[in-house]
């Protein structure tokens, strides 16, 4: 089983979101990485650009797989992880922490009450995988 | 795959099957009206050497390469073909036209594109070049298609030294998803750097220019990338490989994307096709090209190999979301190319280069020494030429036709503004007897 961080927020499409103040950290799951395998790259919306909630703000590659990045949240793009270009492997190593993606300033904390909690997410979880 | 027809006696156990009597019954829904009522008014067939002698009787209206002396160009050349190409790529390990299905097994196919790939990226001064397109028209779109998704705008700032064909061949392709093509116009043959500037917005993706134009005249490909550059587009370059042994590559100019005709390196005229399409591209832009690509690794044991690299970019892995919807390469005409620069080498090539000018130079001011005959720009030129004639150039064409010389191509059906005028192309396998010839008898052609 998958780990699955009770202090975040998650997408059906296996992103996550940590909220920090008026900003939300985003990246890929655990049980995302694993189901996409060895990720090779990581394609990341430039600083400045703007994402909206629910629609693709990247793309992740692993050797057998090209997968969509779905923004959790509406937002301006004020961070992303520079490190993934060189390193897309730590998407895989640390889903949760070095892995992360990008950072967004967010336009409308309302859109968290949407997203799933960690019970919910494991739950969808549980019914998926191979 | 067999291609043996089946029997009555295997059609009658197929019918049988269905449940039908014969094939007629299978025909039964089609209304009678819509059907022909007598057999196809066809020749009956003919023996092998009936139909060859036919064959060759029709074959010999052609006007070829071959038995006329060809001053025709704009995007086909009469460039020489080493006799070794022809003999290589008969080998059964080599003859094919695709790339393989199963591509990893074909080690020496996938040897010879990496091969290609990395020629192509040399001669056009780019850092990766694909295993090959259609031909220059279907590489240019691919390109422009690519500069939009790169860029994320809609709008294609293209020159009207492009040729004009591969224009038309642009605007089919953006119909779908609607870019908006803006045209640069020329001044004295080459793009009117002025209007280039107006032309050329916040929401332009791609500038094109030509190098040398359809006109044969050389752009200005830095003051072009220049000018894209500032408004943060792409720059794709038209070019022809085979010039570029003697010209200086795109990529040292500002290119960010090279595409273009390769059909010079080694591929027959073959009355207009199978062409090579090429393709190369900046480095940090190789995750959005088109079509395939081959790597060099290392297997377990750490031995030299080659694979099919990227393939998430294309359409078995990606679907709709894929570069482009190209799947295969013209594998053929790309080992033609490379067996041709294999021969030819850094010197060959761009002796082939400085032949061409030389000649071309030589007739360009052989022909507009007759009365009348002027060349249409000043602009210099590399291996084709722009003259405006005081007669009609498709009855110019007629007339040296019976001298047995392919006189060029009358620019005409192109654009009005030209009507007056030929398109003459002049390759290293051109003669002086052939260009004094052609001088003569336009002499008395326009007299």
């Amino acid at each position: 089983m998958a780990q699955v961080p009770a202090d975040l927020k998650y997408t059906r499409e296996h992103e996550w979101a940590k909220v920090e103040g008026d900003r939300a950290r985003i990246g890929i799951t655990a049980f995302a990485q694993e189901q996409l395998g060895d990720v090779v790259f990581v394609e990341l919306p430039k600083v400045g650009a703007k994402v909206t909630a629910a629609q693709t703000f990247g793309v992740v590659e692993s050797v057998k797989a090209v997968s969509d990045l779905f923004a959790p949240l509406t937002g301006e793009v004020v961070e992303t992880n520079a490190e993934l270009v060189k390193k897309p492997e730590t998407v895989n190593s640390d889903p949760y922490g070095q892995g992360w993606m990008i950072v967004v300033k967010l336009a409308n904390p309302k859109e968290l009450d949407g997203l799933l909690s960690a019970a919910d997410y494991e739950q969808l979880v549980a019914g998926a995988g191979h | 795959m067999r291609y043996i027809s089946n029997t009555p006696a295997q059609q009658k156990e197929m019918l049988g099957v269905i449940g039908a009597t014969s094939i007629e019954d299978l025909l039964v829904r089609i209304p009678a009206k819509a059907r022909l009522s007598r057999p196809l008014n066809l020749p009956s067939a003919m023996a092998e050497m009936d139909l060859v002698r036919h064959l060759r009787g029709i074959a010999a209206q052609n006007a070829s390469a071959e038995d006329f002396a060809c001053f025709l160009g704009a995007g086909s050349y009469d460039h020489s073909v080493p006799s070794p190409i022809n003999h290589l790529i008969s080998r059964g390990e080599f003859f094919t036209a695709y790339t393989p299905y199963q591509p990893e097994a074909s080690q020496g196919t996938l040897r010879s594109i990496f091969e290609y790939q990395t020629m192509i990226a040399e001669l056009t001064g780019m850092d990766v070049a694909n295993a090959s397109l259609y031909d220059g028209g279907s590489s240019l779109a691919e390109g422009v298609l690519m500069a939009h998704a790169v860029t994320g705008r809609d709008g294609i700032v293209l020159s009207r030294g492009v040729n004009p064909l591969y224009r038309q061949v642009v605007e089919t392709y953006v119909e779908g998803p609607s870019l908006r093509i803006t045209s640069a116009p020329l001044a004295d043959g080459i793009t009117d750097g002025d209007a280039l500037k107006k032309a050329v917005t916040e929401k332009t993706a791609a500038v094109v220019v030509q190098y040398p134009n359809f006109f044969g005249c050389l752009e200005d490909v830095k003051g072009a990338a220049e000018v894209a550059h500032a408004a943060g587009a792409l720059l794709i370059v038209v070019a022809d490989p085979v010039n570029l042994g003697l010209l200086e590559p795109p990529g040292a100019l500002g290119a960010d994307l090279v595409v273009g005709e390769g059909q010079g390196l080694g591929v027959p005229m073959s009355f207009g096709g199978p062409n090579l399409g090429v393709f190369a591209a900046k480095q940090e832009l190789v995750r959005r090209m088109p079509g395939r690509l081959v790597g060099a690794t290392v297997d377990l044991d750490g031995r030299r190999g080659f694979v099919l690299t990227l393939q998430t970019r294309e359409q078995h892995i990606r679907r709709e979301k894929a570069t482009s919807n190209i799947c295969t390469n013209v594998a053929l005409c790309a080992l033609m190319a490379t067996i041709y620069v294999s021969i030819m080498g850094k010197r060959g090539i761009r002796k082939v280069g400085e032949l061409s000018v030389a000649k071309a130079h030589y007739a360009a001011t052989a022909f507009s020494k007759v009365p009348g005959v002027r060349l249409r720009f000043g602009s210099p030129f590399f291996k084709e030429f722009t003259l405006q004639l005081p007669k009609a150039p498709d009855r110019v064409v007629k007339r040296l036709a019976k001298e047995r010389i392919l006189a060029g191509l009358p620019l005409k059906p192109f654009d009005r503004q030209y009507k007056d005028c030929l398109l003459v192309a002049v390759t290293e396998k051109r003669t002086r007897d052939e260009i004094d010839a052609y001088a003569a008898a336009l002499a008395v052609a326009v007299a």
